[in-house]
């Protein structure tokens, strides 16, 4: 593996590679997103953005509690939103725990889902904490069962402790183990690096060991997609394409619950990234309630009224 | 473009425009004689009709204010005087969006900055001043501080009511009485303000309000009923004044022009960097005194630095002020367009690089495209002369003592900014550069608590914080 020609696989490589990146200062980050958050979205752009926000939603279940029932109502739901308007895009992906792809798989196949790719999470999700041998079998496991989307969570431990390597070569490993048969999303789980510097330290990092996509959080610990934390990924992926031509794909998951947060994350490709981001290929969203809200927001849209929240499915 | 925003203007209804106004004088308001017509710049339509006020309404106006002065707020606790000033501060968050709009329609500032930072700062103004009206004894500026007077105020067109509050609030809140003229192409939000102070009943004549034009400015800097003469503008006006009150007993303040030097050291966050850059000197068009128009690079970095920012600044958006998604508004007026594309030819001429990103001005109105000239050395006109527009002049440096040493070359000293993650070298370069106002890692920010004003040709005196109140006490001078 050439790793873009930026390392070289040793640890001086990928230290010298890692020092030349500049800084994030806090304050002037958290002022731009504040910025950015105060675009006005209205009338046709809305209309685009909410559906161009639906078919960017992973529709995720992660509980314990998640049962063959429970899978399979979010994928029908995940294929066709709102039974009632065919017009509305199918969701980006069903995301699942391991155990439950070959159930999302079948019944999305059942249903005329075929394009609906299953995400499965993996290396010892979401903590990380499992040997490597584990993590590949996790993965691979994922992998048999027939998800073609494979977000895996970096170990932060090994992040914080400075074994930058060690983070680096986990990668390096899952990305072979998911080879052409998975696209690979690395969630940092931004809450637990806490820094700007770390956010973009791990996103340069993860991308050259071979990430598809950079994904922020796990949902299970907060704060999670901030939106200074996606603007400084979204400026690290636009950077990452200056530099290799290859155009990585960003993932915020968890607390983007309503319409005007989802719109607030497409201003936020558009003005960072660029326009080439927004599309379902390298931009998604790591979601269960929003789906709801963004096409209550459509209906809205259509009949001029909010419509009661029994209108929409439950999940 | 697939994800193009829709058009989002503000309202206008808010807002109640008279066809004619005329001054604030005493409490009341009162018919001009002759007028002028103020426009909106973005798109040249006449707003209203301004009176110029000529010797007897100065006269007028500082008879009332003398009189307020003697026999009511002179006499007036300071708690009293902060109550009238905290009243002030709530009628203008109550009607901040009134104000914003108008500030808009009649300067061309976007509605965004208007909206989040010009009313904003200006409530915070007065909410600051009412605080110190009844502590002035404890601060540090003797056991008894005495105010000065009636103050004559002479105030700028780039953030009018923001200007006002600089001027109002420390006056009012040390004791004095105010004659205030606000520029000829932006009376609106002080005519607005002039309701507020009947709103908040204030008494009649402690804050009275001429407007017109220079000659009326002269009138009032030239009067003999004034004690203090507060200033705000062009340097070469400053001069003007500050002789013409030299042989006067007169205190003054002025608060002049500046050629800010934003200096860029080579391990600074780059992005944010680039949003500073933007902020200092794209914020308001630039029509700020204390803008960051010279931008220092660090020559290893220079390429990187240059290539980010046009990236940055193809997405700025330029066009309708009213939109509450345009970032540049409209140039003031037709006079500082001329004067702005004059400096930018001689730029040209000069061999300097222009570079603005592609984009459709509108066809009415004053619009000047964000600029930026490569290739600047010291000795162009357009790194020392101030251009008061959305112009960036962009130098390099080798080291840190060259970055100060160009930093300090210029009359002007009001701002200056500093970037880089090295905190003690941007706490030794603050200690070299001989301005106000230095920012570290940002640009363009104010808060009513930190006093500001120039080094040089920038000034003299202080506003905001405890030393602003100063500019306004007996017996303690303002630096």
């Amino acid at each position: 593996m050439n790793f873009y020609g930026l390392v070289d696989g040793s640890e001086a490589s990928l230290k010298n590679y890692l020092k030349t990146l500049s800084g994030v200062d806090q304050v002037g980050a958290n002022a731009r997103a504040a910025m950015l958050s105060t675009r006005s979205i209205k009338t046709s752009s809305k209309r685009w953005a909410i559906d161009t926000a639906i078919s960017m939603v992973d529709l995720t279940t992660l509980e314990g509690a998640d049962t063959v029932g429970k899978v399979e109502a979010i994928c029908t739901k995940a294929v066709r939103p709102d039974p009632t308007d065919s017009s509305v895009p199918s969701v980006g992906a069903i995301c699942v725990y391991n155990d439950m792809v070959a159930v999302a798989r079948k019944h999305l196949d059942l249903i005329g889902g075929k394009h609906v790719p299953v995400a499965a999470v993996s290396t010892a999700f979401p903590s990380g904490r499992a040997s490597i041998e584990v993590k590949v079998l996790d993965t691979q496991d994922a992998i048999d069962a027939g998800a073609s989307e494979i977000d895996m969570v970096i170990d932060r431990g090994a992040f914080l402790e400075g074994r930058l390597i060690d983070v680096f070569n986990e990668i390096v490993t899952i990305r072979q183990v998911c080879g052409d048969k998975a696209h690979l999303k690395v969630i940092f789980e931004t809450g637990e690096l806490v820094t700007y510097d770390n956010v973009r330290k791990a996103s340069f990092l993860a991308m050259a060991a071979g990430a598809d996509f950079i994904k922020t959080s796990t949902g299970k610990v907060a704060p999670a997609a901030t939106a200074p934390v996606v603007l400084v990924m979204l400026e690290a992926v636009r950077d990452f394409y200056e530099m290799t031509q290859k155009r990585i794909g960003v993932k915020p998951a968890g607390g983007i619950r309503n319409t005007k947060d989802a719109i607030k994350q497409l201003v936020l490709v558009k003005e960072v990234a660029g326009e080439e981001w927004l599309n379902s290929k390298l931009f998604r969203i790591g979601a269960s309630a929003l789906l709801n809200d963004l096409l209550m927001q459509r209906m809205k849209m259509d009949n001029g009224y909010y419509a009661s929240p029994t209108y929409v499915s439950v999940d | 473009m697939i994800f193009e925003y829709a058009p989002a203007p503000e309202s206008r209804a808010i807002t109640t425009i008279k066809p004619k106004y005329g001054h604030f004088i005493g409490g009341k308001f009162v018919a001009g004689s002759k007028h002028f017509a103020t426009i909106n710049p973005a798109t040249e339509e006449v707003l209203s009709q301004i009176a110029l006020a000529g010797k007897a309404e100065v006269d007028a106006a500082v008879k009332a204010a003398r009189k307020a002065y003697t026999s009511t707020w002179s006499k007036t606790s300071g708690k009293e005087r902060g109550k009238y000033l905290f009243r002030i501060a709530r009628f203008l968050q109550e009607r901040a969006r009134e104000f914003a709009v108008l500030e808009t329609l009649d300067n061309g500032k976007p509605i965004r900055e208007s909206r989040d930072s010009d009313i904003p700062l200006a409530a915070a103004h007065f909410f600051y001043h009412a605080g110190w009206a009844d502590k002035l004894e404890y601060a540090g500026l003797g056991s008894s501080p005495k105010p000065l007077g009636v103050a004559g105020q002479i105030i700028p067109w780039n953030f009018p009511l923001l200007m006002l509050a600089w001027k109002v609030a420390p006056a009012l809140a040390t004791g004095n009485t105010v004659v205030l003229k606000p520029a000829e192409s932006t009376s609106l939000t002080a005519l607005l303000f002039a309701e507020v102070c009947q709103q908040a009943e204030l008494p009649a004549g402690v804050v009275n309000i001429v407007t017109g034009d220079g000659s009326t400015g002269a009138l009032i800097v030239n009067h003999p009923g004034i004690d203090k003469i507060a200033f705000t503008g062009s340097t070469e006006v400053g001069k003007i004044i500050a002789r013409s009150v030299a042989p006067t007993k007169k205190s003054v303040t002025l608060e002049l022009g500046g050629k800010g030097a934003n200096i860029v050291f080579e391990d600074a966050a780059i992005d944010e960097t680039v949003e500073g850059i933007i902020d200092g000197i794209f914020f308001n068009q630039g029509h700020v005194c204390c803008a960051g128009s010279r931008l220092l690079l660090q020559e290893n970095i220079a390429e990187e630095v240059l290539h980010k920012l046009k990236k940055r600044m193809e997405k700025i958006r330029v066009g309708d002020p009213l939109d509450k998604n345009t970032d540049v508004g409209a140039i003031n007026s037709k006079e500082q367009l001329a004067k702005i594309v004059e400096l930018a030819k001689v730029g040209d001429a000069e061999g300097g690089q222009r570079w603005s990103p592609a984009s459709e001005l509108p066809k009415k109105g004053y619009w000047f495209a964000p600029t930026i000239f490569t290739g600047v050395t010291s000795a162009h006109r357009i790194a020392r002369e101030e251009i008061f527009g959305p112009v960036l002049s962009v130098l390099t440096f080798r080291t840190p003592q060259e970055a100060i040493e160009k930093a300090n070359n210029t009359p002007f000293g009001l701002s200056a900014g500093i970037w880089g993650e090295k905190g003690s070298r941007t706490l030794w370069a603050a200690q070299q550069l001989r301005a106000g106002v230095i920012w570290s890692n940002s640009f363009n920010k104010f808060d009513p608590t930190s006093p500001f004003g120039g080094y040089k040709e920038s000034g003299w005196g202080r506003e905001g914080g405890r030393h602003g109140l100063a500019a306004y006490l007996k017996g303690v001078t303002g630096e």
